[in-house]
């Protein structure tokens, strides 16, 4: 276990010490984009499209304008005479920001009503008059790749047909033969739904246009301010908003898992009107806009797994129809289409495996934006669980050991995947085993084989996941071209106080109190003496933000490499103060001493006064250090999670007895923010796996876009979660650690899909897509009497 | 249409001309400035605008101003005397009870009315006593084990 170098009061990595951002949120003075509130600011309400596909016919703004209040209608040919009605995507394809012609999916913007007061624009969307021509929406994916469905993206030159891109990573040829040549082939048709991460607080943003500075300031709901300065800057450039004249302030964020990270219509829509209006101008989402608006997941795969008779895995193919609504806007890295997908070869070694994906347009809102994991590590690992789960029932072995059994061992790492990721490390024998001890494993398979006896239904499910987060490198991983490092900012004051500053931001992480940790465990200086700041483009360094598990890995690498240059500079000042060489100078946390007389010394609060009061000469003056981080290599997190669940035959209702969670990221800065965060995952995995999904009927409308028919889980939905850790550092980090916030809900949806499958395998199911509701389960149960 | 209303809110009195169709969730965050209490859907499902009215825990964003005419009013910010914490919201810090922050005030004043009603509760009562307020950050581990340290902290007091 990791031991901490530092006492409670410094706060150094592995203290629980509570978080330095509560106060403001626990008395209602945190601020949210909502809270802004500036002179002569206007409100901007959105018209939506009520038809999933249409053409425009007429908007007529005369109504909206008579209101008392209502100072415009903007439309998309309005914008188009400054070239900004369309925008590129983080994944280069392009989105309308308001149609001039045609609307591609149900609730998508077509025109924006701006108004003195909230009411009175509300009152104006209500009286723009628009006439639409409804068209035959593509709802299903597989119907899009017909050969006689209409062309929905005739906008893009060389698109003759409704697909967006194919992908493969692997061997085909040789995948397929060992599969042809196998004992024994698993193959499902597995489908995780479009689902929305609904933070509690919605997007919104508050531009405020300068006419006479030329200065545009924006507070944002934004997960990556800097990623959205430059993409402003690109996009708008040619109307004369410059990088340097642009300021995007993203303050206290209500939630964000991946959310806010694209750059919605409605910001650009807002930007352009303060630009022209010359005022502040506020849009705030409301929760159905916010629902219907983007999604995650939407993936169709089609899983072939292979082993020998007594289940050593051989080989894994899957085969992906990906549903990206009207436009891919993907928020992964440009040479990364699919993300991460190809970790789909899981936790186990063998030598054979093939992915394909074909991603395809569709009248459905643009899809690709995350839930709490965007780079379809979800997907992949919902795969290739499902399916080792598959092969142990087909073979007739025990779950935990037909996993123990193909492991990646401890001693392999690093280890090359079958598709190309270099894992550092791991030991997932002891992560699976402590899982198994935590939940008493042997004990409640003996109970699930009495109650079968009674006719009874309980199940057991396991999920042994690796992840795979932080990106960069930068030699592999960019977003629109901007390479994914991270950055830190560190200024330690003259009386050995700090303000330090960094790329990412935090939507309830605890930055503020884990960085100041970091900084803590390098420099001795107590983390309550460190003020930290993100958010603010004018002040922090640039970053590529916060999402993807990427915050430790990058950043808080970068924080740990920033002190470092700051312990070498002190060093030179602490030997210049206590007048002997720089070579006989040593450090532990906190202070410099004299090798071989340790009374002989200077804090780092002696040496930082003397930083800017008595320094050797010659030297910079100052303590402050900026370090831009470069990670070598992605970090692979992993765990180990196992449910117990019973199902009611009568009702099809499904209990969760029990959940345990065993993580390993690496070493941990704060295990009580840690074990929150995993407590939050997991409750974002039991949601898709029993609860969550937006469907649609055949004209694509949203059949549940309210939280009334959306079902985010309660407290009482929620199980009693039970977690803990194994700790394999990562070896390339300098602090040993790597990111986990992603990795619950990756891991939770195969646990309880397999637990509740297990449950009904006497029955004969075989296989369930998630949200498994006690509806479809009712219905798989008839299905099969 | 404009009504006069009069009411107390974190112990003063407010007087106001309020449109008939102004919800009390933006008279409070808009016309008070006591943005504390928050918006996170328009169905009273989250419970982010949860605020305490005549004792009452209330969802603000379902509730007409011109309604709480002569009612007394209590939102995040009058919870506790300035500097201080409400033991509700010592618990929440103590225990890890919130990331994000934007839930807890509604999620703070719900659990305050749960404890007047029922000061000991089991785990199970108290995530029934929530269940009407979302939270998507904490995986509501810590909310109840925050309940429970305020529980035992007030039942001290009293």
């Amino acid at each position: 276990m990791f031991k901490c170098k530092t006492s409670p009061e410094v706060g150094g990595m592995g203290h629980s010490v509570k978080r330095k951002e509560d106060a403001r949120f626990l008395h209602g003075k945190g601020k949210f984009v909502d809270d802004v509130k500036l002179p002569g600011q206007l409100t901007m309400v959105m018209v939506r499209s009520p038809y999933a596909y249409a053409k425009i016919l007429s908007i007529n703004k005369e109504k909206a304008l008579a209101i008392p209040g209502v100072l415009a209608v903007i439309t998309g040919y309005d914008l188009k005479e400054f070239n900004l009605h369309w925008m590129p995507t983080l994944l280069s394809d392009t989105q309308m920001v308001l149609p001039t012609d045609t609307v591609m999916h149900q609730s998508q913007e077509v025109c924006a009503v701006i108004a003195t007061d909230r009411y009175v624009a509300v009152d104006g969307a209500e009286a723009v008059e628009v006439e639409y021509e409804p068209m035959q929406a593509i709802v299903d994916p597989y119907k899009a790749l017909d050969a006689d469905a209409p062309l929905l993206r005739p906008d893009k030159e060389d698109q003759k047909d409704n697909k967006i891109y194919h992908w493969e990573q692997g061997d085909r040829n040789k995948t397929d033969d060992v599969i042809s040549k196998a004992d024994v082939v698993v193959k499902e048709r597995i489908y995780l739904p479009r689902i929305h991460v609904a933070s509690i607080e919605t997007c919104g943003c508050v531009a405020s246009f300068d006419k006479v500075t030329g200065k545009l300031v924006v507070y944002l709901t934004t997960q990556a301010p800097h990623a959205i300065r430059t993409i402003v800057a690109l996009v708008a450039g040619h109307v004369g908003l410059s990088e340097e004249k642009i300021r995007i302030i993203a303050p206290d964020i209500g939630g964000g898992f991946g959310g806010k990270v694209p750059v919605y219509p409605a910001y650009v829509v807002a930007i352009a009107a303060s630009f022209l209006i010359g005022k502040p101008v506020k849009w705030i989402e409301d929760r159905s806009e916010n629902l219907v608006n983007g999604f995650a997941r939407d993936y169709h795969m089609d899983c072939e797994l292979a082993a020998t008779k007594d289940g050593k895995i051989q080989a894994f193919k899957v085969s992906t129809l990906a549903d990206h609504g009207y436009t891919d806007s993907s928020a992964n890295p440009s040479k990364y289409p699919t993300g991460m997908f190809s970790i789909c070869t899981g936790s186990y070694d063998y030598e054979h495996a093939f992915a394909e994906l074909d991603a395809v347009y569709t009248n459905k809102a643009p899809g690709g934006v995350a839930y709490r994991c965007s780079f379809r590590v979800t997907e992949a690992v919902h795969a290739i669980e499902r399916m080792v789960d598959k092969l142990a029932a087909e073979i007739g072995k025990d779950p935990a050991q037909l996993r123990f059994e193909n492991f990646i061992k401890k001693e392999q790492f690093p280890y090359d995947s079958p598709l190309g990721w270099s894992y550092d490390s791991g030991d997932y024998k002891a992560t699976l085993e402590k899982a198994m001890d935590m939940i008493g494993y042997d004990k409640y398979k003996k109970e699930q084989a009495e109650k079968r006896a009674q006719g009874k239904l309980m199940g057991i499910g396991i999920c042994t996941f690796t992840e795979v987060v932080g990106a960069g490198p930068s030699k592999d991983f960019d977003i629109l071209g901007i390479a994914m490092f991270d950055s830190a900012e560190i200024r330690v004051h003259p009386t050995g106080k700090a303000l330090a500053r960094f790329g990412t931001k935090s939507q309830g992480q605890g930055h503020e109190t884990t960085y100041a940790q970091i900084l803590a465990e390098e420099l001795g200086i107590p983390y309550t003496d460190i003020e930290i700041d993100e958010g603010d483009t004018d002040t922090a360094p640039y970053g590529l933000g916060t999402y993807a598990s990427r915050s430790t890995p990058t950043a808080g690498a970068a924080a740990a490499m920033a002190a470092r240059k700051l312990k070498d500079k002190g060093k030179k000042i602490a030997a210049h103060l206590l007048e002997v060489s720089e070579e006989d100078i040593e450090w532990e946390i906190g202070k410099y001493f004299v090798k071989g007389a340790p009374d002989k010394c200077k804090t780092i609060q002696e040496v930082a006064f003397a930083a800017y009061t008595n320094f050797p000469e010659g030297m910079e003056p100052g303590f402050e250090a900026t370090h831009y981080y470069d990670p070598p290599n992605l970090t692979f997190p992993n765990g180990a999670y196992i449910c117990v669940v019973e199902v009611e035959e009568e009702t099809g209702a499904i209990d969760v007895k029990r959940f345990v969670a065993i993580d390993d990221c690496g070493n941990i800065i704060n295990p009580m923010i840690v074990e929150g965060q995993v407590h939050g995952g997991l409750t974002q995995g039991i949601a898709p796996a029993m609860y969550e999904g937006i469907e649609y009927d055949d004209e694509g409308n949203v059949l549940n876009g309210t939280f009334m028919d959306y079902l985010v889980p309660t407290a009482v939905e929620s199980p009693h979660w039970e977690t803990g850790h194994t700790i394999t550092p990562s070896p390339h980090h300098p602090l040993g650690a790597k990111g986990v916030a992603e990795s619950p809900t990756v891991g939770a949806p195969p646990a309880i899909a397999n637990a509740i499958i297990d449950a009904l395998a006497p029955l004969g199911i075989k296989h369930l897509d998630i949200p498994i509701t006690p509806a479809k389960v009712w219905d798989a149960i008839q299905a099969h009497k | 249409m404009k009504h006069t209303i009069t009411l107390t809110i974190n112990g003063e009195s407010v007087t106001s001309e309020v449109d008939s169709r102004l919800l009390l969730v933006h008279f409070i965050r808009e016309n008070l400035d006591l943005t504390g209490t928050h918006i996170g859907c328009d169905t009273s499902n989250c419970g982010a605008c949860t605020i305490m009215l005549n004792g009452l825990s209330i969802k603000s964003c379902t509730y007409l101003a011109v309604r709480a005419d002569g009612a007394e009013i209590t939102t995040i910010e009058g919870v506790a005397p300035e500097g201080t914490n409400h033991p509700m919201q010592q618990a929440f810090h103590d225990q890890h009870g919130l990331h994000c922050g934007f839930c807890t005030p509604g999620m703070v004043i719900r659990s305050i009315e749960l404890l007047k009603n029922n000061p000991n509760p089991t785990e199970e009562e108290i995530r029934w006593g929530i269940s009407g307020n979302l939270c998507r950050c904490t995986g509501y581990n810590n909310i109840v084990k925050a309940v429970q340290q305020a529980a035992t902290e007030m039942q001290k007091e009293s």
